[in-house]
């Protein structure tokens, strides 16, 4: 779906989130030229359309106690990454779920997945059960625990620019 | 997702129910926080003030949208392998490119992870050789393929 300009200066405007006052649509319309209605209308639509894929509360998951974040990527034959992609992404630990390209020779790896919890260990577990129930056993992998957190939010971004989901 | 930790964070029913139950289908009508008041059984203005309170304490990052990868502009998640004793200065020097939302060292020869934001591939590709010129560091650059599941958010409490 091609975005108007309307629909991008709508994504911008609440990209910082929506204002916290009575009528926050109304607001938002103010700074872009939408009235009330034409806010609440697109976004309706940009949701109906998939362009958004969640609308709330955005939480920051290690504040909120998920402190332990592993990055786990899998080596698997291209034609394998679909089924395997969909099969990780049926789990409730699993937040992120994504075909990335590999770039032989430093990074063979092309299925990528967040896996959350609150100790190491425990997402340690989880790792093994998310590799058991994809048949990703004897697959080679790579799990990246987060570090240090030097940047969760993003600076301004010229019209168009979009957040993606959160690879912590 | 083990959801009861949250317990341990020392927050209200209300906060609980404030993070957890609205990461989804945020109402959109007129007052949207005056339905979730009606729906928690408190006034609107009380929900103002604790998502307030909760943005400041850095519980919210945002009221609003997660946005489909490359369905309005362009993205990609981008690593560098850089000596420990240089990580800080380039963190930084990345954050300070415009675009970069989200940036974190990772156990692992690639140490250094962030996603890159523009309005299309080529701003994005520029900033990433930006990058490149200033740390001095090769980038890699991982660029979405599929999507087998988007962020749905995080469970704070048991169903």
């Amino acid at each position: 779906m091609e975005l108007n300009h309307l629909d991008k200066a709508l994504i911008t405007a609440i990209e910082d989130g929506l204002p916290l006052v009575s009528h926050p649509y109304e607001a938002v319309g103010n700074m872009i030229g939408l009235s009330e209605e034409g806010v609440i209308e697109r976004l309706q639509n940009l949701i109906e359309t998939g362009v958004i894929s969640r609308f709330g509360v955005v939480v920051n998951h290690r504040r909120v106690g998920y402190r332990a974040n592993a990055m786990v990527v899998w080596d698997i034959p291209d034609d394998d990454v679909a089924d395997a992609g969909r099969c990780l992404a049926e789990l409730p630990f699993v937040s992120l779920s994504y075909q990335r390209p590999r770039r032989l020779p430093d990074w063979p790896y092309n299925l990528f997945c967040m896996i959350h919890g609150r100790e190491h260990a425990a997402v340690e577990g989880l790792i093994e059960d998310a590799a058991r129930t994809a048949s990703l056993e004897d697959v080679p992998r790579a799990v990246l625990f987060s570090g240090r957190q030097f940047k969760q939010r993003g600076a301004k971004y010229s019209s168009g620019a979009v957040r993606e989901p959160s690879h912590a | 997702m083990d959801g009861n930790f949250i317990k341990s964070e020392r927050l209200s029913k209300l906060q609980i129910d404030l993070l957890n139950d609205f990461q989804r289908d945020f109402p959109l009508c007129p007052r949207p926080y005056e339905k979730i008041a009606e729906q928690l059984g408190v006034d609107e203005e009380i929900v103002i003030e604790h998502f307030q309170q909760l943005t400041e304490q850095k519980y919210i990052s945002r009221l609003g949208a997660v946005v489909t990868p490359h369905k309005a502009g362009w993205s990609t998640l981008a690593a560098l392998s850089v000596p420990e004793d240089e990580l800080e200065e380039i963190a930084e020097m990345i954050n300070a490119c415009p675009g970069v939302n989200h940036n974190y060292e990772r156990s692992h020869e690639f140490n250094l992870w962030f996603v890159v934001t523009g309005a299309d591939q080529q701003t994005v590709e520029t900033t990433l050789s930006e990058i490149e010129a200033a740390t001095g560091y090769e980038v890699l650059n991982l660029p979405l393929v599929e999507a087998y599941q988007l962020d749905l958010g995080f469970p704070l409490k048991w169903n």
